[in-house]
């Protein structure tokens, strides 16, 4: 049975205010505790290592797959291993998410190594939120590791967010683009107190016609720190572009370290990165619309991170 | 309605440069007026000190009797004070409705945002779902930013050039809902422009040059004036007058 919290937590991180529709696996403090699979798709516990294998079936439309953790114990190191197979020309959602709630003084940690294989012509957008609470001093801690393996035709979109409440995080991404294969990532971060963040995302275009698109937004406050390193790799006739925007606050620091690689003569990589304030002319536009600072801040940081 | 009180606005920019020197102004109920003058004279200051951007550095303003001269920005607009941007700032992730219905949440009355922004030439279907961001035009924007000021009940409005980016097409349609806006709230306008068209709406003209005004009155008596180019110059200049010119090409 799921309590209150768990639901909550489950709100948080997958949207759920119930028991999914479609394909699930929650995962409560290291073991799993609810499954459902369709006909299309299947959920298997991974025999050698903990974790579970998705396998969607070719031509599956328009299902989901769900499978929130939850973390609501304290001196918890979780690491699970999961496996997606998403079969030809299917078009699926894949929601995976981890909330700790953490109450205690103990360290609370979630690794997720999630490896993605992105079939011929399939759409797979993954989405993946982290949301971390509980009053004690215990730290939270997710580190997720993402691999995506995209074949000919295939398009992925990958939405990663994680606003406050996690305490440490090193998110890697690795995603290889086979001949006209899609990407596009948007990553919303937002760390404040004392909060370190790291992200780190690698993207091989190796196919010809490949294409990818990041779009990374941060908000960095108080004395938090948050370090992104970018590397796009064209390795074919292909075309990638990252942009990466910070707001940095308080006392916080950011820094991005981008990387543009090409190993070929038409390859067409972009990279843009820019860190700074909030701009005073739009706290004082909000201001003149009858917003407080306090509000106008809000407003401008929630569209930003939106 | 609107008085300001000897407001003079000195700025330190290395050494104290003084951009408004004792500026007098009494804005009746129910009119428009036009700023016009040089660039560089002051009326964007104005615009700003009167919105509480810039602290005068010495004088007062009024608003219906009430002191506001260290009122907060936020404290003026909830007075009835609007002030639409020469320069407008734009927002990532916010979209066009939702600057919008900002802008008109303390708006008693229910407006419809499609018409609003018909009335600045903008095709809402088009623009209602789009980030208020550096995907649009400037001109574009300034649309939306004078969208955001048609939004309010206000008192006063002040407009910083309108007209810049904005096409002759849309300019009549423009000018209209300026006198619309006038007419339905009851707004006193304040306008800086230096479009004959727009200082054709105006009660009154005021010319500011130099950080100081000028001249102030009817119209007619000073649109004269303005086209015979007096005063409109802050020092006189010919050409040919440099001896020693850089030469170019």
């Amino acid at each position: 049975m799921l309590s209150s919290l768990d639901k909550q937590m489950l709100e948080r991180v997958a949207d759920l205010h119930e028991i999914p529709q479609g394909a699930y696996n929650i995962r409560k403090n290291g073991v799993g505790v609810q499954r459902n699979t369709t006909a299309n798709i299947d959920i298997m516990t991974k025999k050698d290592k903990p974790g579970i294998d998705v396998i969607v079936k070719p031509y599956t439309k328009g299902e989901s797959v769900h499978i929130p953790v939850i973390v609501t114990e304290e001196n918890i190191t979780d690491l699970v291993y999961n496996t997606f197979e998403i079969g030809a020309y299917s078009d699926v959602l894949v929601v995976a998410g981890c909330g700790i709630h953490n109450c205690g003084d103990q360290k609370s940690q979630h690794d997720g190594i999630h490896t993605f294989f992105v079939r011929k012509g399939a759409k797979l957008k993954y989405v993946e939120k982290h949301y971390g609470e509980g009053d004690g001093r215990g730290a939270r801690v997710l580190n997720p590791k993402t691999i995506i393996e995209a074949e000919e035709g295939a398009v992925v979109e990958l939405e990663m967010v994680q606003i406050k409440g996690i305490d440490n995080t090193l998110r890697d991404t690795e995603v290889r683009l086979g001949d006209k294969a899609k990407l596009v990532v948007t990553e919303r971060l937002l760390t404040y107190l004392g909060q370190e963040a790291q992200s780190k995302i690698t993207v091989e275009l190796n196919g010809v016609d490949s294409s990818a698109q990041i779009i990374s937004r941060s908000v960095a406050q108080d004395e938090s720190r948050q370090d992104f390193y970018f590397d796009l790799i064209g390795r074919n006739r292909s075309r990638g572009h990252i942009q990466c925007d910070a707001i940095i606050m308080h006392a916080a620091r950011v820094l991005s370290t981008p990387r543009v690689s090409a190993y070929h003569s038409e390859a067409q990589l972009i990279h843009e990165a820019a860190i700074g304030r909030i701009e005073s002319e739009q706290l004082v536009k909000l201001m003149s619309l009858g917003l407080s600072e306090k509000e106008a801040e809000e407003t401008i940081l929630k569209g930003f991170l939106a | 309605m609107l008085e300001i009180q000897g407001v003079s606005l000195t700025m330190d920019e290395g050494q104290t440069v003084e951009i408004l020197r004792n500026i007098n102004l009494r804005l009746a109920e129910k009119k428009i007026y036009v700023i016009t003058g040089p660039n560089g004279g002051g009326k964007s200051s104005l615009a700003k000190v009167i919105m509480g951007v810039y602290p005068p550095s010495a004088g007062k303003i009024f608003l219906d009797g009430q002191d506001i001269t260290t009122k907060t920005i936020t404290e003026r607009a909830l007075l009835g004070l609007g002030y639409a941007f020469q320069n407008p700032p734009r927002f990532k992730g916010l979209k066009v409705k939702e600057l919008i219905k900002l802008a008109a949440s303390t708006n008693p009355d229910k407006l419809n945002i499609g018409d609003l922004l018909h009335d600045v030439g903008l095709c809402a279907q088009d623009y209602l779902d789009r980030d208020a961001d550096a995907s649009l035009s400037g001109g574009e924007m300034k649309r939306i930013e004078i969208a955001t000021v048609l939004a309010r009940k206000l008192r006063v409005a002040v407009f910083d050039e309108p007209e810049a980016g904005i096409d002759l097409w849309s300019f009549q349609r423009l000018a209209e809902t300026f006198k619309f806006i006038h007419e339905k709230y009851e707004t006193t306008i304040l306008i800086i422009s230096h479009q004959e068209r727009i200082l054709d709406l105006a009660d009154e003209i005021i010319l500011i040059a130099n950080g100081e005004i000028s001249e102030q009155s009817d119209k007619d008596k000073i649109l004269n004036k303005i086209l015979k180019d007096e005063d409109c110059c802050s020092s006189q200049c010919e050409k040919g007058v440099i001896q020693d010119a850089e030469f170019a090409g």
